[in-house]
């Protein structure tokens, strides 16, 4: 979509520099207050406070059922919090029907009208505003440009192509210039190779309008690469809401950290914590594990460490210390998927561990192999302990 | 609360008109014909007493109340008077017609269901075109089939199968013969959508596990397709009870049917209390069936969703 | 499997068409029988379909007729539909079951108790009974059928469509007529045509709730056939056949065309 235009020289200050939730005199422009959706029995939304900031491009991440639609779909006004308080812009809009809210949504299916051509799809929402003929048109006009639809513009959706489509239904909630434009799963029906660019291209079109987007996802590696700030949620409750680098180096919870990404969990107990490093005692080795994170727990509570594969060293030879977060270990499976290699190694206690490695040579003299014994080790900033 | 108040008023609206409409012409009326299977008959406008007077107050509404009596049920349910019978012999007629039809429709929508997918519509069309046609032309047609100098009479003389006419018309044959001709599409199409539904993977599966195709047509085509018979043989029973037009022209005297026996009870003895007694009580003989064919319907629906 | 055509299926398809259509055909021919002995076959004649041209107590029926089917349906579409919209949309709410149950006892109920209880209700409010109670029936009965026709359709609408509607600032009842009418206009349509031929075919009702001077074709011809075959009645069966057959035919095309379009259409719209 924007793809071809000169890269605006700005957006990198803008990218790099923007953190309006970091700042306690901003006001946010949508903001969940202690938001409850019951359905009968089953609570969807459970007790969920949100702010989300102009211009920001948010992610709702979580499993199929974990409520990010519900969420999604108060905010559009389809459904009414059981209890809590929803409020735009600093007005409760927890009331207000709608087709009376400055809030337009690409839905998941497109939902674009089967009887009604490009145009008059483009054109809809424009048309209930009563708006004059000739800025309609205009208007029209400039959202076929921005979604390159314009020799497409009296086709009927069936004789679209499926990326076709997904860009009328995106031109179609744009137009209305809505102060949030919200986007369910828009980019799950489209292939992966697609769905990458198209990534981008949201990206940037959010930074051109100056909008703000929220967007629902099952697909984490969509949520980190489109997103400011990402609200992983699981059974209606918010785990953890924070960038996407925080939520994969400083995940909250085990429950986040496994969902993004791979992670090892390795169970333990405290010896010493202070505010700066964390030791703890573990089934993996006789030796502490020592972690440069601080924690606040007295020794004795339970605790574990998580390690993403990636952050792992595996070699055939033992480190020069073996006394630092260093165990042994057997090969028990190898995933070569090219780029890396997936080391599953089964240790002396029984818990196996994933480990990848990068393939950075063509050749290697002695490869790991099936059954090999292996020293696996990783450096105290790479694990993080949580308690919850 | 602007938007509960805008979106109850237009529900309220839809859901209103329809329903207002069914209360006053469907519901009302049937209470109305409880009320006079209570009365008695008289010569008078309307032709039965008592009349709900609500000038005279609370003493017009007791007097009401008094003159109601059960004598229009004993009557009905006096075997003398031949309305048992018409009740038994109407439930029998339509048991062996409902079971006839599914004889007659199952192969028929079997075949359907099975035939090539691009002749499906086309079928599918070819049975529901006789429904559209009237229901009395297609009764009407037996009339000259089945009378003594009729066709299929003619027809067997010259083959030599028969001397003599058979008499088919005016007996009980030939009504069976009208309900399973007028019926057809009835049952044809609930038993079609059911057999076309089924996963013919299921099929596959069976014969691949070693199952030969006429056992797994009785272990699996028809257990799946029995929510299609239960709808097609309701949707044949319930209004084959009630049927009047059918005994009427091609049954014969002798040929009870409750529907007949309303009829004539209305039409010649003109006893509308008698008449009122008789629905009420093929009702309450219906109510089951009614009852249950709505389950199915509402779970068709729920299913749909 | 064993799709396609067995003996047991063509013979079962056969026979079956063979009974659904023979005696309907039989009538057919035998109303162009010179002779007025409807049973026996005495040279081609057209005589019978001229007589009927002078027989205006038919003709008028016939008017009667065509005149409340038109409109009874025309209601009872409006009607039909909008108890459609409450049976698929409005979820529960208190007298839901008695609702549904009111929808779907008339498809069974027998004609004698719906046409009987319907003339005590006129009786017992001093109705008029005519023209206009045999039109109110008509469309109590026949809106039912349009209520399950137009239900079917509803169920399988995606209302994600009605919601991108109310999502644009359409509020809900322009929704309706801009997005959800058009897409379900073909049941709406056959709803109407099954509205029609019910009208039209209708007798046990009609003949309680009539009155001085509104006597319906069925009731015409029913009093003639209780006097035996005639050819006459054997010629205007075969016109009605002939408009019925022809309307289904030309209706089934241009839905079925329109039917495929639409299905291709949503099927696209929604992701393909």
């Amino acid at each position: 979509m924007a793809a071809e235009k000169p890269r605006n020289q700005t957006i990198g200050a803008v990218r790099r520099t923007f953190a309006p939730w970091t700042d306690p005199d901003k006001k946010p422009l949508i903001r969940f207050e202690n938001v409850v959706k019951r359905f009968g029995d089953f609570t969807a939304v459970d007790n969920v406070s949100l702010d989300i900031y102009e211009r920001e491009f948010f992610a709702l991440l979580g499993p199929s059922g974990c409520g990010k639609t519900t969420l999604m779909r108060m905010l559009a006004g389809f459904e009414q919090p059981t209890q809590g308080r929803l409020t735009l812009a600093g007005a409760d809009i927890s009331e207000v029907p709608p087709y009376r809210r400055p809030v337009n949504m690409m839905f998941q299916s497109y939902a674009l009208f089967p009887h009604m051509n490009v145009m008059d799809n483009i054109a809809f929402g424009l048309k209930q505003d009563k708006m004059p003929k000739a800025d309609i048109a205009a208007r029209v006009e400039e959202m076929l440009k921005l979604t390159k639809l314009e020799t497409f513009a009296k086709r009927k959706p069936h004789q679209l192509s499926g990326g076709q489509r997904q860009r009328v239904a995106l031109a179609r909630s744009l137009a209305k210039r809505p102060k949030v434009l919200l986007l369910d799963e828009p980019l799950g029906a489209l292939d992966k190779k697609l769905r990458e660019e198209t990534q981008f291209e949201l990206m940037d079109l959010q930074m051109d309008l100056g909008m703000t987007f929220l967007i629902v996802t099952h697909d984490q590696e969509e949520a980190m690469t489109v997103a400011d700030r990402i609200a992983v949620m699981n059974h209606g409750v918010l785990m953890q809401v924070a960038p996407p680098s925080e939520i994969y180096e400083q995940p909250a919870t085990r429950y986040v950290a496994d969902f993004i990404g791979e992670v090892n969990l390795v169970e333990g107990k405290v010896i010493s914590a202070s505010s700066e490093e964390t030791r703890l005692t573990s089934p993996i080795t006789p030796h502490p594990l020592h972690v440069t994170q601080g924690l606040d727990a007295k020794p004795g509570d339970e605790a574990c460490i998580a390690i993403r594969p990636e952050k792992l060293r595996i070699s055939l030879d033992p480190p020069a210390d073996t006394s630092v977060n260093c165990f042994e270990g057997e090969i028990w499976d190898i995933g070569y998927l090219g780029d890396l290699s997936i080391y599953h190694v089964e240790l002396a206690c029984g818990q196996r561990i994933k480990v990848s490695q990068p393939n950075l040579s063509r050749v290697v003299q002695r490869p790991i192999t099936w059954d090999d014994k292996v020293w696996v080790t990783f450096a105290p900033h790479a694990g993080v302990v949580l308690t919850r | 609360m602007p938007m509960a108040g805008e979106k109850g008023r237009g529900r309220l609206f839809v859901i209103a008109v329809p329903y207002l409409w069914l209360l006053a012409l469907f519901l009302a009326p049937f209470l109305i014909v409880f009320k006079i299977s209570l009365s008695q008959d008289a010569v008078a406008q309307p032709p039965y007493t008592p009349l709900l007077d609500f000038s005279q107050g609370w003493a017009g509404f007791v007097d009401f109340l008094s003159g109601l009596s059960f004598d229009n049920y004993l009557y009905v349910l006096d075997f003398s008077n031949e309305f048992i019978e018409a009740y038994g012999s109407s439930l029998v007629i339509a048991s062996i017609s409902t079971l006839l039809l599914l004889l007659v429709g199952y192969p028929i929508a079997y075949a359907m269901a099975r035939a090539p997918r691009s002749i499906q519509p086309t079928l599918l069309m070819l049975v529901i075109l006789p429904f559209w046609t009237s229901f009395l032309i297609r009764v009407y047609a037996w009339i000259g089939i089945l009378s003594p100098e009729g066709l299929l009479n003619q027809g067997l003389m010259a083959l030599g199968v028969i001397d003599e006419p058979l008499e088919i018309l005016n007996t009980d044959i030939a009504v069976y013969i009208g309900i399973v001709y007028s019926y057809l599409p009835f049952m044809v199409l609930p038993l079609y959508s059911a057999l076309e539904k089924l996963d013919e993977t299921l099929l596959e599966a069976a014969a691949d596990l070693g199952c030969p195709p006429t056992k797994a047509f009785w272990t699996i085509t028809f257990p799946l397709s029995l929510p299609g018979v239960a709808a097609g043989a309701l949707l044949c029973f319930i209004p084959a009870v009630g049927e009047f037009v059918i005994p009427d022209l091609l049954g014969g005297s002798n040929t009870l049917m409750i529907g007949k026996s309303l009829w004539t009870e209305f039409t010649v003895n003109r006893s509308w209390t008698v008449s009122s007694a008789v629905a009420v009580l093929l009702l309450l003989v219906l109510v089951i069936p009614i009852v249950i064919y709505q389950n199915i319907q509402q779970r068709e629906l729920e299913a749909g969703k | 499997m064993r799709r396609g055509l067995t003996w047991f299926n063509v013979t079962a398809i056969v026979l079956g068409f063979a009974f659904l259509y023979i005696p309907i055909l039989l009538l057919v021919v035998y109303s162009f029988n010179a002779s007025r002995l409807v049973t026996v076959w005495a040279g081609f004649s057209t005589q019978w379909y001229w007589a009927l041209l002078e027989n205006e107590q038919l003709i008028d029926a016939a008017w009667v007729t065509l005149r409340i089917a038109f409109f009874s349906s025309l209601v009872s579409t409006v009607l039909g539909t909008m108890a459609a919209l409450v049976l698929t949309r409005y979820g529960r709410f208190r007298g839901r079951t008695l609702f549904s149950g009111m929808i779907y006892a008339p498809l069974v109920m027998p004609e004698v108790i719906t046409g009987l209880s319907l003339l005590l209700l006129f009786v017992a409010v001093n109705f008029d009974r005519g023209f206009w109670t045999v039109l109110l029936a008509h469309i109590t009965f026949t809106m039912c059928f349009v209520a399950v026709v137009v239900q079917s359709r509803l169920v399988t609408f995606d209302r994600t469509l009605e919601e991108a509607a109310l999502d644009l600032g359409c509020p809900p009842f322009r929704t309706f007529f801009s997005i959800t009418l058009p897409l379900i206009l073909p049941a709406v349509v056959s709803g109407f045509m099954l509205a029609f031929t019910l009208s039209l075919d209708d007798l046990v009702i009609a003949s309680f709730t009539t009155g001085p001077g509104a006597t319906t074709l069925p009731m015409r011809i029913y009093s003639q056939v209780r006097l035996g075959v005639t050819p006459e009645i054997n010629a205007v069966c075969t016109i009605l056949i002939a408009i019925v057959t022809v309307v289904v035919i030309i209706a089934s095309i241009v839905t079925k065309r329109a039917e495929s379009l639409r299905q291709a259409e949503e099927r696209a719209a929604l992701q393909g």
